[in-house]
């Protein structure tokens, strides 16, 4: 057997050759022509965007924000995990589950909530064990997982005291929504800065009263939809309003699901609750006298009196989301219908509701539907003369068959209109034209997640913080007083519209709400 | 097997050349298209897990430390598997390596009756799918070996008995 190579040898090497050199060919052709696909896409909209990285000070050299909360039950309590805040029961409990299920992450996430240079000086709940459980998790700055040595947070048993206390800079609100309006206003005259949980108000009337404490007063307030935190809808905005990717927009479909007992606001109500640990005189202090109800205390979204139904709950988070993208304002006219169709309870809200808000300037419709006892996942859809946007955490944009702005590139084979042309993932730092099959099939189907790559994307610590930057720089946050008064104002027109059963109208001059 | 190979037919020796060239094109592609794009991540793959382990498949896409590490191993051994089934180099390691990733994505979405995938199938399977054929393909591959006959292997002279008996009865 001999080592040399002979030509017969070098032929049976070479022969593969044609086949690799193929197949590199093949590759780069295949490449060119998405990228020229691409490249014609990016001809018409201009894809690039820098609103993904935001220059924030440093909270490690910035002062520290000394906080109380006010309203420390499941929203509370979420807020604070979200800010890196837990008691350590909590904390063991969220560990648990997390072994137990390897899909949840919550406490691998807790974990690794960086530090907002912050401290909680106070905690205000009307329940006891919230109130006692709240004053731990706020001490627990260290997310340590036993009690000792934690010196409990101060209670204050009545809000205004709270509020007032001189070590507080800024409240967080997550009451139920009947107290809002009292709490900001009291917050704005006495200088302090506000996060508050939609909606912002229960009444129409209180929201004018909030706008105008609240301007007057100069402080930070920051309305608590942290969706805007998501970067497709801060990319949306860019190419729906700025690059027109969709041409004119003139219909919006907007829906929310739900078909479990938490969707329709039947939250459970503790064991240990009664007369003895509830202050319900203060729970009633903000709204119309009741008799003691365990059911209205903790499953208050079912009344008028406390909550403000699917408008102020649901079409809230769908309004903000097209306010943001679009800059809609308030709507020209709201007619909206419903019914208690489902739920045998004492509730007065619906569970099934649709709103249209009309928007006659802009010359389009947002179409609003809910249902609670159906869990249907129906994609948020912009519609424009020559695209539509499926919208979530992601979104698809396709192109329309009879687009005009589009109607070359559809004639040269360059765009597909079957299939979405542009798509964005959550976590990507681009829109991208040339995805894969799959990926785009996800974005599609909004099946996509609020963390990728094991990077959490918790919209409510983000929008805490975006606060607390702009509060510390003086600047005003994303959900600001106008923002918030614009949602307030929607919501209890169509909540107004489907109480009156009549068709309602915003007067642009005197800024009232009209039969 | 070496007596084997010394019955084995030019038009035989080709269907096997043929098949290990074919895969490799397979291969390599979903690579270098991979490459190509810099989004694609294993990750909603993954995620969409189901059959005996999704648990371990679900929880290398949300660690970030594997996800890291998969989405190039993953980009890279397709192309490096491909290229070596087609230039006949180092084949025997390269089928064993396709085998085991295509053990792995199979695994990770075996079509069992009652396993629904988000990313819809574009054929009908039951137990097996394209991932098991091209496992079994590869094995083919793999206990009748062709790179002594076409490609580097042969080139470089790497003859064993095994060839040499092949060449012999050519």
């Amino acid at each position: 057997m001999s080592n040399k190579i002979t030509r017969r040898d070098l032929l049976k090497g070479l022969a593969t050759f044609p086949v690799a050199g193929s197949l590199l060919v093949g590759s780069l052709q295949k490449e060119k022509y998405y990228r020229e696909k691409a490249n014609s896409l990016s001809r018409i909209i201009d894809l690039n965007f820098s609103g993904f990285n935001h220059p924030l000070p440093d909270e490690k050299t910035s002062k520290k924000i000394r906080l109380g909360i006010i309203g420390c039950g499941l929203r509370g309590s979420m807020i604070m995990n979200s800010i890196g805040f837990a008691s350590p029961d909590e904390i063991l409990d969220i560990r648990e589950a997390s072994m137990k299920d390897k899909n949840d992450k919550r406490y691998e996430f807790f974990m690794n909530t960086e530090r907002l240079n912050i401290e909680f000086k106070g905690v205000c709940d009307l329940f006891d064990p919230y109130a006692e459980r709240a004053m731990i998790a706020a001490a627990n700055s260290d997310k340590r997982h036993i009690k000792s040595n934690l010196t409990p947070v101060k209670r204050y048993p009545n809000c205004k005291d709270l509020i007032a206390a001189e070590d507080i800079d800024g409240v967080i609100i997550a009451t139920p929504d009947h107290w809002h309006a009292s709490m900001i206003i009291e917050a704005a005259k006495k200088g302090k800065h506000v996060y508050a949980e939609k909606c912002m108000t229960r009444t129409l009337e209180e929201a004018y009263k909030v706008k105008n404490a609240v301007e007057a007063s100069g402080i930070t307030f920051q309305l608590g939809h942290q969706n805007r935190q998501f970067d497709s809808y801060n990319l949306a905005r860019d190419l729906v309003t700025n690059k027109e990717i969709l041409g004119r927009v003139n219909l919006i479909q907007c829906n929310t699901n739900r078909n479990t007992e938490q969707g329709a606001w039947i939250y459970p109500i503790p064991e240990n609750a009664g007369r003895h640990n509830i202050d319900w005189e203060q729970f009633i202090a903000a709204t119309e006298p009741a008799d003691f109800s365990l059911e209205r205390f903790f499953r208050w979204r079912l009344w008028w009196d406390y909550g403000t139904g699917l408008a102020g709950d649901m079409l809230t988070h769908e309004y903000d989301c097209i306010n943001q993208v679009l800059n809609v304002g308030i709507p020209d006219s709201v007619q909206a219908s419903g019914g208690i169709y489902h739920f045998r309870d004492d509730r007065e809200v619906p569970d099934v509701f649709n709103a249209l808000l009309e928007y006659r300037e802009k010359k389009l419709t947002l179409m609003y539907s809910a249902s609670l006892a159906n869990g249907k996942y129906r994609p948020r859809t912009l519609m424009g003369t020559d695209a539509t946007m499926e919208l979530s955490n992601g979104f698809t944009v396709t192109i329309d068959t009879h687009s005009q702005k589009y109607g070359d590139q559809i004639e040269q084979g360059l765009i597909d209109t079957e299939h979405p042309a542009y798509s964005y993932s959550p976590g990507s730092e681009k829109v991208d034209t040339i995805t894969s099959a799959s990926t785009k099939y996800f974005a599609q189907r909004g099946l996509i997640y609020t963390y990728r790559q094991g990077k959490a994307l918790d919209t409510t610590y983000l929008h805490v913080k975006e606060w607390l930057d702009a509060l510390r720089t003086h600047n005003q946050p994303s959900c600001n007083i106008h923002r918030g008064f614009e949602e307030a104002v929607t919501a209890h027109m169509a909540t107004r519209s489907y109480r009156e059963g009549k068709k309602v109208f915003f007067d642009r001059d005197s800024e009232k709400v009209v039969l | 097997m070496k007596s084997e190979s010394q019955h084995q037919s030019l038009i035989q020796i080709t269907a096997l050349i043929l098949l290990r060239w074919i895969i490799g094109w397979h291969f390599a592609y979903e690579g270098i298209a991979k490459l190509f794009d810099s989004n694609w991540s294993a990750y909603f793959y993954l995620l969409d897990s189901k059959g005996w382990f999704p648990g371990f498949f679900i929880n290398m896409a949300t660690n970030p430390f594997t996800l890291a590490i998969l989405d190039p191993f993953i980009k890279w051994s397709l192309v490096l598997i491909g290229l070596s089934l087609i230039i006949g180099f180092l084949t025997r390691y390269a089928s064993i390596g396709a085998m085991g990733m295509l053990l792995f994505f199979w695994l990770s979405h075996p079509p069992f009756i009652g396993m629904e995938y988000a990313l819809p199938a574009e054929g009908h399977y039951l137990v097996f799918d394209k991932n098991s054929v091209e496992f079994f393909a590869l094995l083919v591959i793999l206990v009748f070996p062709t790179e002594h006959i076409i490609g580097i292997q042969a080139m470089l002279g790497q003859r064993d008995t095994q060839s040499e008996e092949v060449e012999n009865v050519q």
